[in-house]
């Protein structure tokens, strides 16, 4: 995975509660067998005019000028400020890559949905709470200044404007932090508890031995 | 001390180590597969050298890509069949065991767990997939997760996880004619909101849910994710006992006992303490219908879509404005006014036998309305299309003009052929009614079963007791 520490870049700003994963990217992208490969059909039907298929050539598909990311002000954002209950709905993990996959790598909302804010940290991708009243703070200054720009400082947990210096602390998880900055294998991590995991196993067969002996 | 919760005790049960960094080491029991979450889990498998496991505690199925057509074996679709192919070509590798397309048993990986008796009380159950919470149905500590964790489980067994807090919404008193589970789910949504359960699993209970059948509670649960909760769950009672005992998987014999004695034990304390509670009467829930486009936009049969202007909140505001735009809907429309272009009975929502009764019940004898351009029932697996067809369900649905179709998620999440075109609207039994959900530009209403059947004879909502 890779890894994050800090993070300088513009941020784009997508005003809309409830953003689901449908809308992140739609299902007829989700049969691909890849990780890779979504980021033109991030906000697919948001983004462009016509219904978008896997397999198509993008660039020459006709782009909605209204939609905030075609917007020449936010081309390379990196940083996407949004509203509450970001990334509600299926657990598809092709969102966060899509998310990636198209540039960001930090998504900055009062708040997110479960399934989906986890799967941001399997991808290097840092979802960062903010009080409401600082999210709309973010989205003013964002939509009154062109070029704005935020240094995302992971180690030191603060969020600092370019512009002004001004600052924005945020709180994250001890053990997620440490992983975004190294960029851990969680499945390594697991691994080195194997023993464990027998040791529960063969207490669990005497307690529950149903639970070893189907499928 | 305070008494454990169900969910306390569930986690308890399932932990294999609390590290000193704050996250915990769950064991998971049953990991249900399919198509489309699972090729890029498994490629990492293959990538690092790695071994599912445990493959005993897998059970793969294809539903999404799935056609439902009843004479097209193939799929037509090549992206569709290749992801199909992968997921064959992986079991087979692996050795994993797979109800294949052809497979009778074949179906949407919520109905077939509970169907086969993988799903049990007490289990730990993932599955790629935000509706894994149906599961918690039988007293199952079950949640959906991404990819990356998919392939953790796979290697490991195990989940880094943290535990949620515990919420439990109580439904109170006793339904009346014609409100049904679904009702009752869509109500608790409209009432906590689609962010309401965030953080949280939650335990649902009170005599309206003891009262429903184990379809009814399934229904309950598969829509804990459209609160924002990642697992809902009702503690497992003799209904649960009864419906699972000689399935194929259940356990056998003394095992059987054993297993039964254990889960009469699975209920929260009496003095336990829940960090949020929410208390609903469920004689006051009526038939329910969406107007917007999260399911939280919800409104009682007899009432009208909301008017943004009454919104105080900017936020909100604006989303009920883009909701009404997209959903083509005018503030102040009485929602039985609202007619329909097509109707789909199915999802891993509402595609089991029960709910397949209850659209036939107010199906039987009628036709449906000459303005409904289609009108599908997708059964939730091959088994239960072969007891729906064993009843002569089937006969009643043909004859009232609803199209039989193979099982499959359908049009649910129209990742297969079935999905309805931009403006055209929609009657649907699913969980999710987002923006281009079920086909770009197409408008859902989640309803229960007996109301989209009733939609389905009126061209409009109806109250499916006055049919």
């Amino acid at each position: 995975m890779e890894k994050f520490t800090v993070l300088e870049g513009i941020a784009a700003p997508l005003d809309r509660a409830n953003v689901d994963t449908d809308a992140i990217i739609p299902k007829q992208f989700l049969k691909s067998i890849k990780r890779t490969g979504f980021g033109p059909n991030l906000f697919d039907e948001w983004r462009y005019l016509d219904h978008g298929e896997p397999g198509m050539d993008n660039s020459t598909r006709p782009i909605n000028p209204d939609f905030v990311l075609n917007q020449k002000r936010y081309a390379g954002a990196r940083i996407l400020l949004a509203r509450d209950n970001f990334g509600c709905g299926s657990s598809r993990e092709h969102a966060p890559w899509a998310l990636s996959d198209y540039g960001f790598r930090c998504i900055i909302a009062p708040s997110f949905a479960d399934i989906f804010f986890n799967n941001c940290f399997k991808n290097g991708l840092l979802p960062i709470v903010l009080p409401g009243e600082m999210v709309d703070d973010l989205f003013d200054r964002v939509e009154k200044t062109p070029g704005f720009s935020l240094r995302v400082d992971l180690l030191e947990q603060r969020i600092v404007s370019v512009a002004d210096g001004s600052v924005i602390p945020f709180e994250i998880d001890a053990f997620r932090k440490e992983a975004l900055i190294q960029g851990l294998d969680d499945i390594g991590m697991t691994l080195a508890k194997a023993d464990r995991i027998r040791e529960y196993e063969e207490r669990r067969q005497h307690e529950a031995p149903w639970l070893f002996s189907q499928a | 001390m305070s008494g454990k919760t169900l969910y306390d005790k569930l986690w308890d049960q399932h932990l294999v180590h609390d590290d000193p960094n704050g996250t915990s080491l769950i064991y998971i029991d049953r990991h249900l597969v399919h198509e489309v979450t699972s090729p890029q889990a498994f490629e990492g498998l293959h990538i690092a050298g790695r071994k599912p496991w445990r493959t005993d505690s897998m059970l793969a199925v294809p539903d999404h890509n799935v056609p439902t057509t009843v004479d097209s074996a193939d799929i037509d679709d090549p992206v569709s069949r290749l992801q199909i192919q992968t997921l064959d070509q992986n079991c087979n590798h692996f050795g994993v065991m797979q109800f294949g397309m052809s497979d009778p048993r074949q179906g949407i990986v919520h109905v077939i767990g509970p169907e086969q008796g993988l799903t049990l009380p007490g289990m730990t159950i993932v599955c790629g997939d935000s509706h894994t919470s149906t599961h918690g149905a039988f007293g199952a500590l079950a949640f959906g997760i991404g990819t990356s964790e998919v392939e953790h489980v796979m290697a490991t067994q195990c989940l880094i996880s943290r535990k949620s807090k515990n919420m439990r919404v109580r439904v109170e008193g006793e339904l009346k004619p014609g409100v049904t589970a679904k009702d009752v789910v869509l109500a608790i949504i409209g009432e906590i909101g689609t962010a309401g359960g965030t953080g949280y699993a939650i335990e649902f209970s009170g005599p309206v849910i003891e009262s429903l059948s184990m379809e009814g509670r399934m229904t309950v649960c598969n829509m804990t994710i459209e609160a924002g909760a990642r697992a809902g769950m009702i503690r497992p009672d003799q209904k649960t006992i009864d419906y699972l005992e000689g399935r194929p998987y259940t356990p056998k014999g003394e095992m059987w006992e054993r297993a039964v004695a254990s889960w009469r034990e699975l209920e929260s304390d009496a003095d336990a303490v829940f960090d949020a509670e929410i208390v609903i009467d469920g004689g006051e829930i009526r038939p329910q219908v969406t107007w917007g486009t999260s399911p939280e936009m919800v409104v009682s049969l007899g009432e009208s879509v909301p008017d943004p202007d009454a919104e105080p909140d900017p936020i909100k505001q604006e989303g009920m404005r883009r909701a009404l735009d997209y959903m083509g809907l005018e503030p102040g429309t009485p929602i039985d006014s609202v007619s329909l272009d097509l109707i789909f009975i199915g999802s891993c929502t509402n595609s089991r036998i029960e709910d397949l009764r209850e659209a036939a019940e107010i199906a039987r004898g009628r036709k449906v309305s000459g303005t409904v351009k289609q009108a599908l029932v997708v059964p939730g697996s091959g088994l239960v299309k072969r007891q729906a067809e064993s009843e002569g369900l089937h006969r009643i649905f043909i004859d009232a003009g609803f199209e039989w179709r193979n099982p499959g998620c359908s049009m649910c999440l129209a990742m297969n052929a079935d999905r309805l075109k931009p403006q055209e609207r929609c009657a649907s039994t699913s969980n999710r009614n987002f923006e281009g959900r079920q086909g770009q530009g197409g408008r859902t209403h989640l309803v229960s079963p007996a109301m989209a059947a009733a939609a389905a004879i009126a061209g409009h909502f109806a109250d499916p007791a006055s049919l």
